[in-house]
C-alpha cells in the first residue's frame, strides 16, 4: 500500500515545531488575560485552620484570591469528579475544603493582571494548619498493605490466577533464586509545564487550551465538576509538550483556571511551576519479591511474583503488575500476589508502560541471577524458557517474533563475543559489562471515530479528537489517509486535539496508532463507497459493475483492482454527480476476539563502561530489537524506541523522587535534582524492527510508544553486574551502590 | 536491599496534632515582601531589538527576558520548561551568545540584539539546523526544540565542538525528555558539515 505507509516520512508538523509556530496550552494570548499563581500546602496531612490572603489582596494588580472559603460552587459528589480513566475511589477535589491530603496540594489561586504580580502575591498568602501524622514511605506502609481484592475494577488489573503447584515446584527445584527488588517513585517531568488558558468568550462559553492527553476526557470532567453543559466548554490541545501518562487524567491547573474564569468572567491562564508538578501523578514505588525455580538444564518450573505498590489514601491506583512474569516465560507453575499500600501522597498514575518496566526490572534481574546460578548464558536461558502460549490465559499469541528479536539483536550487538565471567572484560581503566533483558507490552486497540471530508479538488481533511503528544500521530494519520485515499501527503490535513471532533479515547496505552489507523481505513471505505456510487453514474462508466470491495483509490482515481485500466477520476465522479464535498464519519471497534493474546516484545542488549575506582557508569551501547507488528513510519517509530531507551537509562541510573518522610515532602522537586538523562548520558543506540505479521486488525499495527522502555533498566543492571560482579537490586544504580 | 523498614521514619511527629504557622508559596517573609511591593512608578523602560525588530517597553522590573518574549511580544516559540535555569527550553541568542532567558531580567538587556527561534529562518527558508532537525527527527513533542536549535546555533558559533562527544557535552544544558538526543547530535553534525 505504498507510497507512504512504512516509510521514513518526516513529521508533517515538523516545520511548526522547528520554527516556534506550534502553540502549546499556555501560549494562546488574548487581550485582558489574567494570570493565576497557585499556592500549595506545606504539610502532608491535616487541615487548614486559617488562610490569610489579605496581604496578597492588597498588592496592586491582584484581582482575587480564590480559596476553599470563597470559591464559587463546585460539585459535591465523587461521581462528578470521576474522569474516563479514574481508578476506584474518591477523586481529589482542588480547593474543595480545608482538608490537606498531600504536600504541595493546591490551596489557593492568586489571580492578577500579570504573572509577576500573581507570583509575588502568592508568596504573601499565609496559612495555619492542624497537622496530623502522615506516612509517605512505602516501607513504613508495607506491612499494612492489603491484597488487591478480586473482582476489582477496572477489570483485568487483578493478578492472574495461580497455575500448577508453585510451592511444591519451588521446593523441589534443582536451582532456585529468590530476591527482593525495589523501584522508587518516578515523575514524568514532561518538558512543558502543566498549564491551561481559559478564554471566556463573549457568549459566556469557555474555550480551554489545556495540557492533556485527552481533550474529551477533560471536557467531560469539567462539565461534571462545574455543572456545565457540554456545548458550553470546548477543550483543545493541538500540541502537547510531552506527557508520558501524566496527562491521561485531568489535572488541577484546568480546574483552577476554569474556576477563576467562571468566578471573574474573565479569561485566565494558570501555569504550574516545575516543583508544583510533583503534586501531579507519578510512577508508584514498587517493592517486589521474585522466586524462580528451575531444573538443572535451565527449564523454568516455578515463578512466584509478589508486589507491593503505593497509592494515595483516597484512590486505588494499580495496574497488572505481577502477571507479566508468568506470561513472558514458559513455566508450568506460577503464582502472584499484589498488595496496595496507602500513602499520604497524590494518587499514583500511569507513567510510560505502567507496571511493566518496574515488574520486568525484577523479573529480568532475577532471570539473570538464575542464569548465573545455572552457569548458563542469559540469552540461552531465555531461549530455553521461550513461551509459544500465553499461559496466564491458556491461549496462543496473535503473533510473537521475539525469537527473531533475540537473534537479530544479539547479532547486531555482538553478544557471541561476550565472556560470561564478571569483571572479565575491560577497556583501559574501565570495566566493561554486557547485559540483556526481554520486554513485553500489550498491543491494544480502542473504539475510535474518524471523520473524513474529501473535496473535488483532491484534498482531504481527516479529523479525530485524539492527541499527538510527540508520538507522531499527525504524521501517521496523514500517511494512512494519503495511501488509502490515493492522494499526495501534502493534500491531507489533520485535525486533532479538539473536544468537538469525533470521539477518541485518551492517548495512552500505545493504542492510538492501531486505533486511529484502522479507524481511518474504515472511514475511507465509506468515502470510497460513496465515490463508487457517483462513478457508476458517469456515462458509460467503466466501473458500472464493480463491487465496493473490488475498487481502490489511487492517484486521484477510483480504480477496479482486477483491471487497472477501468477507472474514473475522483474529480469527474464528483463533478458529474454535482458533489463538491464528500463527508463520512465512522466508528471502528476493535475485535472482540479474546482467543489470542496480543503483545509486543523486545530484546534489549546493553553495554556499560564503569570507572573501576570511582564507579561512574556510562551506558555506551544499547541495541533494542522490537517485534511490534507493522511499522507505519520507520522514522517516528524509531524515535519512539530511541526515546524509550533513554527513559530506560534514566530509570536504571538516574531517576528517583526523594521524599523527606519526616516532612512528607518531595525534596528534589525540580528537573536538576530529579535527574533525567541529558545529552552527555546517551551514546550509541541502535533500533531494530523485526518483521512481524499480525492480523488482529486490518493494518496489522500493534503500537510502539511503550515497548521500548521495558527491559532497558534490567539489561543495564545486568550489564553492571557483569562489569563489576555487584548485583544492585534497587534502582537507580547510583555509584555509591557499587562500593562495598 | 539498601532500604529497610527499620531505617524509615514512620511519620511527621510524635504529637499527632500540632499547630504551626507557615508562609506558603515562595516562602518570602511577609515583612520583607511587603516592602518589595511594586507600584507603577517602579516600571522600567527597556529598548531592545528582537529578530531585527526594535521594541521599546515599560516593564515590571521583575519581568524575565523569557516572559518579555512570551507574554509581551507574543513570541511563544521560546519555551518555559522550568523557569529556573535547569532545562534549557528557554535558550535564546543574545548578541549571538546562547543564554537561558528565564534566568535573567529583561531590564538587563537594554540595547541588546536578541534572536529567538522565530528569527532563524530567512526569507522563508529554514535555517540549516531547523532543516536538519526535521530530517533527523531530532524532536518528538517539540517543546524543547526551539531551545535545542538556538543552543545549537550558539554551539556552532562558539566553534568548540568537533566530535560527537563534544556536541553531547556542550548540548547537555538542553534537556529533551522525549529522549531525542541521538538524533539531535546527528542533526547538529549535519549542519556542521554544511557550515
Amino acid at each position: 500500500m505504498a507510497p507512504y505507509i512504512g516509510t521514513a516520512t518526516s513529521r508533517i508538523d515538523g516545520i511548526a515545531k522547528v520554527t516556534g509556530a506550534a502553540k502549546y496550552a499556555a501560549e494562546f494570548n488574548v487581550p485582558g488575560l489574567l494570570h493565576g499563581s497557585v499556592v500549595t500546602s506545606t504539610i502532608a496531612k491535616g487541615r487548614i485552620t486559617r488562610l490569610d490572603t489579605s496581604a496578597a489582596m492588597r498588592v496592586k494588580g491582584v484581582i482575587d484570591v480564590l480559596t476553599h472559603e470563597n470559591r464559587p460552587p463546585m460539585a459535591d459528589n465523587d461521581q462528578a469528579y470521576k474522569d474516563d480513566v479514574a481508578p476506584p475511589g474518591s477523586p481529589f477535589r482542588p480547593l474543595y475544603d480545608d482538608k490537606i491530603k498531600f504536600n504541595l496540594q493546591p490551596i489557593a489561586l492568586v489571580v492578577a493582571e500579570t504573572s509577576e504580580v500573581a507570583r509575588f502575591a502568592a508568596s504573601l498568602v499565609t496559612v495555619e494548619y492542624e497537622e496530623v501524622a502522615h506516612v509517605t514511605d512505602i516501607f513504613a506502609a508495607r506491612d499494612a498493605a492489603v491484597p488487591i481484592k478480586p473482582p476489582a475494577s477496572p477489570v483485568g488489573f487483578t493478578p492472574p490466577k495461580a497455575r500448577g503447584q508453585p510451592n511444591r515446584a519451588l521446593a523441589r527445584a534443582a536451582v532456585r533464586h529468590e530476591g527482593e527488588y525495589y523501584v522508587p517513585i518516578e515523575h514524568h517531568n514532561p518538558m512543558e509545564l502543566y498549564g491551561a488558558t481559559v478564554i471566556h468568550e463573549s457568549d459566556g462559553k469557555l474555550t480551554v487550551y489545556d495540557k492533556t492527553q485527552g481533550v474529551q476526557n477533560v471536557q467531560r470532567y469539567l462539565c461534571g465538576v462545574f455543572g456545565m453543559k457540554p456545548e458550553g466548554v470546548r477543550v483543545l490541545s493541538p500540541f502537547v509538550g510531552g506527557a508520558f501518562g501524566s496527562g491521561l487524567r485531568p489535572q488541577f491547573e484546568a480546574v483552577l483556571a476554569v474556576l477563576a474564569a467562571r468566578a471573574l468572567e474573565r479569561s485566565v491562564r494558570v501555569v504550574l511551576t516545575r516543583p508544583q508538578m510533583y503534586a501531579l501523578g507519578y510512577r508508584p514505588a514498587m517493592v517486589q519479591r521474585i522466586a524462580l525455580g528451575a531444573d538443572a538444564d535451565g527449564t523454568l518450573d516455578a515463578i512466584a511474583h509478589d508486589a507491593v505498590t503505593a497509592t494515595s489514601q483516597f484512590e486505588e491506583y494499580f495496574r497488572q503488575e505481577t502477571g507479566w512474569s508468568g506470561l513472558l516465560y514458559k513455566c508450568a507453575n506460577a503464582k502472584y500476589e499484589h498488595k496496595l499500600a496507602r500513602l499520604d501522597l497524590p494518587t499514583s498514575c500511569d507513567m510510560r508502560a505502567p507496571s511493566a518496566p518496574t515488574a520486568l526490572f525484577a523479573l529480568e534481574s532475577a532471570m539473570d541471577e538464575l542464569a548465573v546460578a545455572l552457569e548458563l548464558d542469559p540469552l540461552e536461558l531465555r531461549l530455553r524458557c521461550y513461551s509459544e502460549r500465553d499461559q496466564n490465559h491458556d491461549r496462543p499469541f496473535s503473533s510473537k517474533a521475539l525469537r527473531e528479536c533475540y537473534r537479530q539483536g544479539a547479532e547486531a550487538f555482538g553478544w557471541n563475543k561476550r565472556n560470561g565471567a564478571p569483571r572479565s572484560m575491560r577497556d583501559g581503566s574501565e570495566l566493561v559489562g554486557w547485559g540483556m533483558a526481554t520486554g513485553i507490552w500489550e498491543a491494544l486497540q480502542m473504539p475510535i471515530t474518524v471523520r473524513i471530508a474529501l473535496t473535488a479538488n483532491g484534498s482531504a481533511e481527516v479529523a479525530c479528537a485524539t492527541s499527538d503528544i510527540g508520538t507522531g500521530t499527525y504524521t501517521i494519520m496523514a500517511q494512512v489517509a494519503a495511501d488509502m485515499l490515493g492522494l499526495p501527503l501534502e493534500n491531507i490535513s489533520i485535525k486533532l486535539g479538539d473536544s468537538t471532533l469525533p470521539n477518541s479515547p485518551v492517548e495512552g496505552g500505545s493504542w492510538i496508532a492501531a486505533s486511529v489507523s484502522n479507524g481511518i481505513a474504515t472511514t475511507v471505505a465509506a468515502v470510497r463507497n460513496e465515490l463508487l456510487e457517483l462513478a457508476k453514474k458517469v456515462p458509460n462508466s467503466p466501473l458500472a459493475n464493480a463491487a465496493p470491495d473490488e475498487v481502490k483509490l489511487a492517484d486521484g482515481m477510483i480504480v477496479d483492482e482486477r483491471d487497472g485500466s477501468r477507472s474514473v477520476s475522483i474529480a469527474d465522479a464528483m463533478r458529474h454527480g454535482g458533489v463538491e464535498r464528500i463527508e463520512q464519519e465512522e466508528t471502528t471497534n476493535p475485535t472482540a476476539d479474546d482467543s489470542r493474546a496480543r503483545n509486543t516484545h523486545s530484546a534489549v542488549f546493553a553495554e556499560v563502561k564503569i570507572d573501576e575506582e570511582i564507579g561512574v557508569i556510562r551506558v555506551t551501547r544499547v541495541v533494542s530489537a522490537i517485534a511490534g507488528g507493522r511499522v507505519l513510519n520507520t522514522k517516528t517509530a524509531s524515535s519512539q524506541i530511541l526515546g524509550s531507551v533513554v527513559w530506560g537509562i534514566g530509570m536504571a541510573l538516574h531517576e528517583e523522587t526523594l521524599i523527606d518522610h519526616k516532612l512528607g515532602r518531595v525534596m528534589n522537586a525540580n528537573i536538576a535534582e530529579y535527574h533525567v538523562p541529558v545529552n552527555a548520558d546517551v551514546h550509541d543506540i541502535k533500533v531494530i524492527f523485526v518483521h512481524e505479521h499480525d492480523d488482529s486488525n486490518p493494518l496489522g499495527v500493534k503500537g510502539l510508544g511503550e515497548i521500548g522502555i521495558i527491559g532497558v533498566a534490567p539489561a543495564i543492571a545486568n550489564a553492571v553486574y557483569h562489569a563489576t560482579g555487584k548485583r544492585v537490586r534497587d534502582l537507580p544504580i547510583t555509584l555509591d551502590k557499587l562500593h562495598p | 536491599m539498601t532500604k529497610k523498614p527499620s531505617e524509615k521514619s514512620s511519620g511527621a511527629s510524635k504529637d499527632p496534632t500540632r499547630r504551626r504557622k507557615v508562609a506558603s508559596g515562595a516562602g518570602v517573609p511577609s515583612a520583607v515582601a511587603a516592602k518589595a511591593r511594586p507600584t507603577t512608578s517602579d516600571m522600567v523602560s527597556v529598548s531592545l531589538v528582537v529578530n531585527n525588530v526594535h521594541h521599546s517597553l515599560a516593564l515590571d522590573p521583575r519581568t524575565t527576558l523569557l516572559d518579555l518574549l512570551r507574554e509581551h511580544l507574543d513570541l511563544t516559540g521560546t519555551k518555559k520548561g522550568c523557569d529556573q535555569g535547569q532545562c534549557g527550553a528557554c535558550t535564546v541568542l543574545v548578541d549571538g551568545r546562547r543564554i537561558n532567558s528565564c534566568l535573567t531580567f529583561a531590564a538587563m538587556y537594554d540595547g541588546a540584539q536578541i534572536t529567538t527561534i522565530e528569527g532563524l529562518a530567512r526569507n522563508g527558508a529554514l535555517h540549516p539546523l531547523q532543516q536538519a532537525f526535521i530530517d533527523h527527527d531530532a524532536f518528538q513533542c517539540g517543546y524543547c526544540t526551539p531551545g535545542q536549535i538556538c543552543s545549537a546555533v550558539g554551539l556552532l558559533a562558539e566553534g568548540r565542538a568537533k566530535t560527537a562527544d563534544e556536541i553531547r557535552e556542550l548540548m547537555s544544558g538542553n534537556i529533551c525528555r522525549c529522549g531525542a538526543y541521538t538524533n539531535i547530535v546527528a542533526a547538529i553534525q549535519q549542519a556542521m558539515g554544511q557550515s
